[in-house]
């Protein structure tokens, strides 16, 4: 029976010729990745259960990212129970402050990832694998332990969405852009349980940090995972970062989805989600005045090089309003040095913003820009849910890094 | 099992469920302190032992973070029914052990204060305050499994 590009991948870590939407499987594993918040109900779970040995140490990722440098001594327990099961363990891939990046920027710059891989991670965002043409799937810290112990996990193979991108997008859209129209399409729950594989010749204009934000936010979309086929654009990153030699899959011509959804880049527009679900979507034409006390530059979603140099191309030579907060946070220690060596944090500190070790920090509330009670936010994360970033009544905008930027020196939300 | 409904609507996320403030501590005691905090602040004070909660699409979007059904389950709680699940919080709810039920009807039929009796091995949910029955599919034998043994480490 003809599959998708996700059945396939799934369908050879099984060791199949073929598997159906539906079928239950028990899949080998090449990376099971876990953070500071995770990994420590996984390690209690392995105590718990008498213990034993990771499957491989080589293919266990621990990340210590959201609340590092630790904002508590809780904080800093967790952190230490990660340390010493690591240091116990032997596990390779252990990356702690110094070292440490936001997991999912920060494991395909490692090159712990590539194509055809099958990933899971005890991280709803695990998802942003696909863009390397890997399965890559977010789990809890139980499927985490299990996977850690035996290499192995199960899944009930998806179905897939086609997600047809055609035309070339104008100057100041991006890949956040394409997936903020496409959840705010599809709802947050149009792709529960199912694949969304993009392709189309408009896939040729994604690079591959817009690809990892598109891949990132499948899951706000209510998808298992997102996938691009591995092009001349994945070659090329994988080349510079991965020295596994990538397995390239694609899907059959006749393969069934459960539907197509077209998107034309040629007509979007920069995209806002307002409070309080991803799928509430506006474009930014179409904004009346909000006024904003916060914007936040950064996260897995949006951290990345690429993303840096779309903020300080709009902030260089201008100052971020006066009351409006703005924190900007590479994603990694290489991006940040690069930020440094481009000019960029520079331009970020000479418009009045501040710049943060990488840290998922404030994106879920953790610390490093809570807001307070009635305090709106522009941030290029991945949620704007109720209370996410700090008081209930608080208010989360998503957007790119581009109009982030504009909305900072505009002091509300909006375009230069 | 049975209990009285706790009702909640579409999209009840895990950042609702328990808060990220509350994630450097991941005691069960501690997490059920907190649990429906962004949604719900009576929900901890009125929750009773084998009590159920009851939503409508999506339930548990968002973060992957099992404290969620932890949460859940150690405020008492014996059961979720939803009209359908979010697919990490099913995953994650069948490796813990929370039983959880995926019932359009029942969900959307189902109110703040309801009693609620459910038989997982016969696949019935009874609404006893609305005298009605509803019956779920089971799950595929490895599902089972799973659940029968108490979690997926058992």
């Amino acid at each position: 029976m003809a599959m998708t590009l996700s059945q396939k991948i799934l369908a050879a870590h099984a060791g199949l010729d073929a598997v159906v939407p539906g079928q239950l499987i028990t899949a080998k594993l090449d990376l099971v990745l876990g953070n500071d918040i995770t990994s420590p109900v996984a390690v209690k779970e392995i105590e718990a259960h008498g213990g034993g040995k990771v499957f491989d140490k080589s293919k266990v990722a621990l990340v210590m990212d959201h609340f590092v440098p630790n904002k508590d001594i809780k904080s800093a327990e967790q952190c230490k129970c990660c340390r010493n099961f690591a240091r116990e363990q032997g596990i390779e891939n252990f990356f702690d402050v110094g070292e440490m990046g936001i997991e999912h920027a920060l494991l395909p710059e490692k090159g712990l990832v590539g194509a055809g891989d099958l990933v899971i991670g005890a991280d709803s965002h695990t998802c942003t694998y696909g863009a390397l043409g890997a399965f890559s799937t977010g789990v809890g810290s139980t499927d985490m332990a299990y996977g850690m112990l035996t290499g192995t996990a199960w899944f009930k193979v998806p179905s897939a969405i086609k997600v047809a991108l055609t035309g070339k997008p104008a100057a100041h859209v991006s890949g956040k852009d394409v997936i903020l129209h496409l959840i705010g399409r599809i709802g947050v729950s149009g792709a529960l349980y199912k694949s969304l594989e993009f392709v189309g010749d408009g896939v040729k204009y994604m690079t591959m940090d817009d690809r990892l934000t598109i891949c990132n936010m499948a899951i706000e979309a209510g998808a298992k995972n997102g996938v691009f086929a591995c092009d001349d654009v994945t070659l090329a990153y994988l080349k510079e970062h991965c020295s596994k030699t990538p397995a390239i899959f694609t899907a059959d011509p006749d393969a069934e989805y459960e539907r197509e959804v077209v998107i034309d880049l040629s007509a979007l527009k920069p995209t806002v989600s307002f409070p309080h679900l991803p799928e509430n979507t506006h474009t930014v034409d179409e904004i009346g005045d909000i006024e904003i006390d916060q914007v936040v530059i950064g996260s897995c979603t949006n951290g990345r090089i690429s993303d840096l140099r779309a903020a300080a191309a709009v902030l260089k030579g201008r100052r971020v309003r006066k009351g409006v907060r703005t924190i900007v946070i590479p994603a990694t220690q290489s991006i940040y040095l690069q930020a440094l060596e481009e000019g960029l944090i520079r331009t970020f500190i000479e418009a009045g913003a501040v710049v943060s070790t990488p840290t998922c920090g404030p994106c879920l509330g953790g610390y490093m820009g809570i807001l307070a009670r009635g305090e709106k936010c522009v941030a290029t994360t991945n949620r704007n849910f109720v209370g996410r970033m700090g008081a209930e009544d608080s208010e989360i905008y998503l957007a790119s890094p581009y109009v982030a930027a504009c909305s900072a020196v505009l002091g509300k939300i909006g375009v230069l | 099992m049975k209990g009285k409904v706790h009702k909640y609507k579409d999209n009840v996320n895990t950042d609702e469920i328990i808060p990220a403030r509350y994630l450097n501590d991941s005691s069960p005691a501690a997490l059920a302190a907190h649990c429906m905090e962004d949604i719900d602040k009576a929900f901890v004070g009125k929750v009773k032992k084998g009590d159920m909660i009851v939503a409508e699409k999506n339930f548990g979007c968002g973060s992957s973070r099992e404290h969620a059904p932890i949460a859940i389950k150690a405020s008492g709680i014996s059961c979720v029914i939803a009209c359908d699940f979010a697919r990490i919080f099913f995953r994650n709810s069948i490796n813990i052990g929370l039983p959880i039920l995926e019932c359009p009807e029942a969900a959307k039929d189902a109110e703040n204060g309801d009693e609620l009796e459910v038989d997982l091995e016969a696949g019935k949910i009874e609404n006893l305050t609305k005298g009605k029955v509803y019956f779920v599919p089971p799950f595929p034998p490895e599902v089972r499994a799973i659940i029968d043994r108490g979690g997926l480490l058992e």
